[in-house]
């Protein structure tokens, strides 16, 4: 077999293969393990009542919803921007292309003050939102401005290669089949890219759950109001509860794992479903 | 356009059918785009446009004054420091996880892989958590480090380690998927033909990565500059001390600074700018090389 023939042949496997896990396990599961030995000296009552105290409720649900939203605007224009970008052309199309890019790239900080300075109530876009009576900064309409910022990329970036290896053959076959451009874009484009949009919107849904730097300028800040969770463990470790800080660092780490370990199911669907006609 | 060349082409026996649907795309067409410059006008470009007027509006000395005063100089030395650091060891890191993982087949690898993206997942804030509590005072570690005088958290060494930590799977994703697409013939042909591995890997690997590599190490590069959360629980906010960019910029915006603030972070503007330049150029080696 070729694999074992190569496995002989090549050189390097145990030095690269015991460097990469001594590395991966002093750098990265080594501290993450602390969040389990934490965990496990706390008892049940004192953990609950750290995950479930009215507070870190309203954060919960300030921080998933919010995260929801904006993963639901990304997953819609994302689509559109995707296929605007595939399908049609238009100036400085490269251009705009690269910029897609620009969240992924752009400090969280950076992209905080900004989106802050633009959206208040004196700014550039948030003087006209306030004129309609919006009131975007320092709201919940503004910590969702702040994640769809930085989870704008994840749909776009999944949806646009299947787009672009799409034959269009089947289109020009419904289309002369005599199906309108909007059925046949429901019926034979949409369930194609169903899996990228689902992928791209799981990603945007975990990175906006635990984002920080972006959304603490724009939030306020408020307990109960505008406090999101990775906020609310900053707070706890400034009053040296690490306790508290790691409950709730666990609440997070569940749903943001949960959602990836979704998304590598899906893609693994998604082949399954490809491979086998 | 392609588009308009098959209308064209198509038999004239539905004439009716193609001279409606050319009046019709073009309008659909021009109100999609147009929506969707409008989403990316709000989200992307308005705020970028904003970071130059914004650290500009005082005029072009009050922008130097900014980025060269000594608490903003000391934070870039800073950040430049810890890049320096975390880049290269997750540069090593991601060379040997390539290796082992898209020229060998073991048990366990899809296990490995999924591992490498591990401190992907992890919010940024819990990233500085996991190391306070591993080397804080009230930490595992705590106790025996302070009784060596050796400080991590607070302090510049907890900055590199939370910086690592956070740029850790960006070279190894990058190198994998392009190792992984080259396969290991070329390589397992040159070790037959008497070459040794260090000579195989500098000169049969290294040239084929190369691309991969350095959009990996740009990608890790841009997170380790701006690394905000993170950073900011294990720092401790001591000015000229363990500030980098991105907390001198919280620092300046939160005493009402703004142009200075967006000065300072115009230069992280500059290092994500040249990031997207350099993922086009990459992209555009790799096609022109694969033909």
């Amino acid at each position: 077999m070729a694999t074992r023939a190569a496995r002989r042949v090549l050189p390097g496997f145990r030095l690269s293969f015991g460097y990469a896990v001594v590395y991966m396990c002093l750098l990265v599961l080594l501290p993450l393990s602390t969040l389990v030995i934490t965990t496990a000296g706390m008892s049940w009552p004192d953990f609950w009542s750290a995950v479930s105290s009215p507070r870190a409720l309203a954060s919960y649900e300030l921080t998933f919803g919010a995260s929801l939203v904006a993963a639901v605007v990304n997953a819609l224009f994302g689509l559109l921007v995707a296929w605007v970008l595939v399908r049609y052309r238009f100036p400085f199309k490269g251009l705009v292309d690269a910029l897609i890019d620009l969240p992924f790239a752009l400090p969280t900080a950076v992209a905080g003050i900004t989106l802050t300075t633009a959206y208040a109530p004196n700014g550039w876009l948030g003087a006209p939102l306030g004129r309609l009576g919006i009131k975007a900064a320092f709201t919940p309409l503004g910590i969702t401005i702040a994640l769809i910022f930085i989870g704008l990329p994840f749909v776009v970036r999944t949806v646009q290669p299947v787009l672009q290896d799409m034959h269009a053959e089947a289109e020009e076959a419904a289309s002369v089949l005599g199906a309108s451009r909007l059925q046949s874009f429901v019926r034979v484009v949409l369930p194609q890219l169903l899996p990228a949009v689902l992928t791209g919107f799981v990603l945007a849904l975990a990175r906006g759950i635990g984002e920080y730097g972006s959304v603490v300028f724009i939030s306020g800040n408020m307990p109960m109001r505008t406090e999101i969770t990775p906020l609310l463990i900053v707070t706890k470790l400034e009053q040296f509860d690490y306790q508290g800080a790691t409950a709730l660092a666990v609440v997070l780490l569940t749903a943001s794992f949960g959602l990836l370990f979704g998304t590598n199911a899906l893609q693994w669907w998604t082949r399954r479903r490809l491979a086998t006609p | 356009m392609t588009t308009t060349q098959t209308q064209v082409e198509r038999p004239a026996r539905v004439p009716a059918r193609d001279s409606a649907r050319a009046g019709a795309p073009s309008l659909g067409r021009w109100l999609l785009t147009a929506a969707a410059l409008a989403f990316l006008g709000l989200f992307l470009f308005v705020p970028l446009a904003l970071v130059f007027a914004k650290a500009l509006e005082k005029g072009l000395s009050a922008y130097a004054a900014a980025i060269t005063e000594p608490d903003a100089l000391s934070a870039i030395r800073l950040t430049l420091l810890v890049t320096l650091i975390a880049v290269p060891l997750n540069t090593v890191f991601g060379l040997a996880a390539g290796w082992c993982i898209a020229k060998f087949e073991f048990r366990g690898k899809s296990v490995l892989t999924t591992l490498i993206d591990l401190p992907l997942a992890v919010s940024p804030v819990v990233a500085g958590l996991v190391f306070v509590l591993l080397f804080g005072s009230g930490g595992a570690l705590g106790p025996w480090l302070s009784a060596h005088e050796v400080n991590v958290i607070f302090a510049v060494p907890g900055i590199v380690l939370a910086t690592t930590f956070v740029t850790f799977s960006y070279v190894a994703r990058e190198l994998i998927a392009f190792m992984q697409a080259q396969g290991r013939e070329e390589e397992a042909a040159a070790v037959v033909l008497g070459a040794g591995g260090v000579q195989t890997f500098l000169r049969i690997t290294l040239p084929r990565i190369k691309w991969g590599l350095l959009y990996g190490v740009t990608l890790a590069n841009a997170r380790a500059m701006g690394e905000f959360g993170a950073v900011s629980v294990v720092s401790g906010h001591i000015r000229g001390r363990t500030n980098t960019v991105p907390l001198h910029v919280e620092v300046l915006y939160n005493e009402y600074a703004f142009s200075a603030a967006f000065a300072v972070a115009s230069l992280l503007v500059l290092v994500a700018l040249v990031t997207l330049v350099a993922k086009k150029t990459v992209a555009w080696r790799a096609r022109v090389e694969k033909r």
